[in-house]
């Protein structure tokens, strides 16, 4: 099912990522408070790493010749803690618990009480330069994992992850691959009327990396990129996703508010509505098919 | 006890070179000051496993965090100033708080820098690392304490905050002096004050001791090379025994060792306590490191008039 440069089911990772916005959704309303709109726009590339691509063992989460993924846009943690759950990692109780005191599965993530998180982020720009830490580790063993980061538009404000750009192109980390949830919007708006950080591939490519355009919500072209970016050629490489802020539930898309803060109990109700409604369409095309 | 003076700085590099050879999971980051730092020694014989980062010392601690979840013990060096609170926020939330096996090893601690001025005169570490939980944090103050701290975190399974100085310090032990991590060596019997210092100002705390000693006052000298856990035991033994403490360190009296002595002392013995440190301001440039320690009363003469005074403090409070 997973490590396969096989074309992908796409039906059915579309289902799985259906599935899993609506525990993102229900998980963030019980907590009270996190992030839907980023973890909507990362949840399909999430889904098609732990679902299609990632080699990795839930039961055994540090099996040291794993996949590593690190979500350096801490925040957007439930679109990880949902894939994690539905792998097997943990029950999906535990997604219920979500910011609660003493909770695995804390408003960050935290490699010592998730089964499954890589490493610990939150702080923005820190886990880009974790990741080249983790892609050298593997570089010096002479391993054959690949390192995944996911970081946002917004986090490239920072200057650290310029800092890791420059040292994984110099360490020559093929098998570092960075996706860049651009949904464009960040906390106070739109991120090109706060700090403009386009355009966003051409700097990648100045800093020494491969840089590949897509469609951060079609699984097909997620695929294509991805299988691109394993041939090595001596240079990391990042995918720079166009996704939609808040992906799959009609009233977030788009919508800065829905940043940050869980949906008020009416807002679950449709979500979880419009989502069904995707979901019986899915296997009606599926039973079409 | 005839060896020359040395930095710790320079013995931390040899140690380094020594321990790469035994342990081929040791690993050295570098932010682009190798001659100063000295990892240019393990870099030299370990190329494949030393890594110079440029002078970006905020990705170069996350880096080493990353490595350490692949099972290597890195030794991330760069200059105290620039570990301790350009990068602060790195080490605490990507070392320190998943508890990685990370070792940060800087160099250039306080004043004593002189020169370079300053930007990177560092007196604010040791309150900012002490803060930090799980961190380990050592100040030690000659040549054969660094060398044994240095095995010692390399065995050690935890994130390590170790600060060292600049300038050459003598030797103040043999080598095979007892060094066991958060319990202060006590270098001088005395039983009438005891001052506690950490890294170079245990030199001058000898020196101030002795000078103490020809004026009639027997003072116990403790040298304090774990800032963090603090050996409250010797703390309270001093403060019982000997009924004042001067503290002496090449940081700010504001949170480092003073604070540390402080705390202890407040909640189990309360007696005098008098913090000789940078009093709370920038200090300035200085082409004779030693000049510019006694302009800024971070030397032994301070050290014995701060004893002087509390000594003088206390006659009148027993009248």
């Amino acid at each position: 099912m997973n490590q396969s440069n096989d074309k992908p089911d796409v039906r059915r990772l579309q289902r799985i990522a259906t599935k899993l916005r609506g525990n993102i959704v229900k998980m963030i309303e019980i907590a009270g408070s996190g992030h839907n709109g980023g973890a909507m726009s990362a949840i399909d590339m999430i889904v098609y790493l732990y679902f299609h691509q990632m080699r990795v063992r839930p039961d055994e989460p540090r099996w040291p010749d794993r996949d590593r993924f690190v979500m350096s846009k801490g925040h957007c943690c439930p679109a990880l803690y949902v894939a994690l759950a539905e792998r097997g990692f943990f029950a999906e109780e535990v997604l219920w618990t979500l910011r609660d005191i003493e909770s695995a599965l804390q408003g960050h993530p935290d490699m010592k009480k998730t089964p499954g998180v890589d490493m610990t982020t939150g702080s923005l720009g820190q886990g880009v330069s974790s990741a080249v830490g983790i892609a050298l580790g593997g570089k010096l063993d002479d391993k054959e994992y690949n390192t995944f980061v996911m970081c946002s538009d917004g986090e490239m404000q920072e200057g650290q992850v310029w800092e890791a750009a420059m040292a994984a192109a110099h360490h020559k980390l093929e098998r570092m691959i960075v996706l860049v949830d651009n949904n464009k919007l960040q906390t106070d708006g739109p991120t090109a009327s706060i700090n403009n950080v386009e355009p966003i591939a051409p700097k990648w490519e100045a800093f020494g990396w491969n840089a590949h355009a897509i469609d951060g919500h079609d699984f097909a072209q997620i695929h294509e990129a991805v299988q691109r970016c394993l041939v090595p050629n001596g240079k990391p490489s990042v995918i720079v996703a166009e996704t939609v802020k808040g992906k799959g539930i009609s009233f977030m898309e788009n919508q800065v508010d829905f940043h940050s803060g869980p949906t008020k109990p009416e807002q679950t109700e449709q979500a979880l509505r419009e989502l069904d409604e995707r979901m019986r369409s899915l296997e009606q095309e599926e039973v079409r098919s | 006890m005839s060896r020359d003076p040395v930095a710790n700085r320079v013995i931390y590099g040899r140690t380094l070179a020594e321990l790469g050879a035994k342990n081929p999971n040791i690993v050295v980051l570098e932010a682009d000051i190798a001659k100063s730092t000295n990892t240019f020694q393990f870099g030299d014989r370990f190329p494949d496993r030393f890594f110079n980062m440029g002078a970006a010392e905020q990705n170069m601690m996350c880096v080493a965090a990353g490595l350490a979840t692949t099972g290597k013990i890195p030794f991330a060096s760069t200059f105290v100033m620039f570990a301790s609170l350009r990068a602060s926020e790195q080490v605490r939330t990507s070392i320190a708080y998943p508890r990685l096996n990370v070792k940060i090893v800087a160099t250039n601690a306080g004043v004593e820098i002189c020169g370079d001025g300053v930007s990177h005169q560092a007196a604010e570490d040791l309150a900012v690392m002490r803060a930090i939980p799980n961190m380990l944090v050592l100040s030690p103050s000659d040549p054969v304490t660094t060398r044994i701290a240095t095995e010692t975190i390399a065995e050690y399974d935890g994130p390590v905050f170790m600060r060292l100085g600049r300038q050459d310090v003598p030797y103040l032990y043999e080598d095979d002096v007892q060094f066991e991590i958060g319990k202060m060596i006590r270098v001088r019997e005395g039983d009438d004050l005891t001052i506690i210092a950490t890294g170079h100002m245990v030199t001058q705390a000898m020196q101030a001791a002795g000078i103490l000693a020809e004026k009639g006052i027997n003072a116990r000298v403790l040298d304090c090379h774990t800032i963090k856990p603090i050996d409250v035991e010797a703390i309270v033994a001093a403060a019982r025994e000997t009924g004042a403490i001067v503290t002496a360190e090449d940081h700010s009296i504001h949170g480092g060792l003073g604070g540390a002595v402080c705390e202890v002392v407040s909640r189990h013995h309360p007696v005098p306590v008098s913090r000789m440190g940078v009093a709370d301001r920038f200090c300035s440039s200085g082409r004779d490191w030693r000049k510019l320690m006694a302009h800024y009363n971070l030397d032994h003469a301070e050290i014995v008039r701060q004893a002087e005074q509390l000594m003088s403090e206390r006659k009148r409070v027993c009248r």
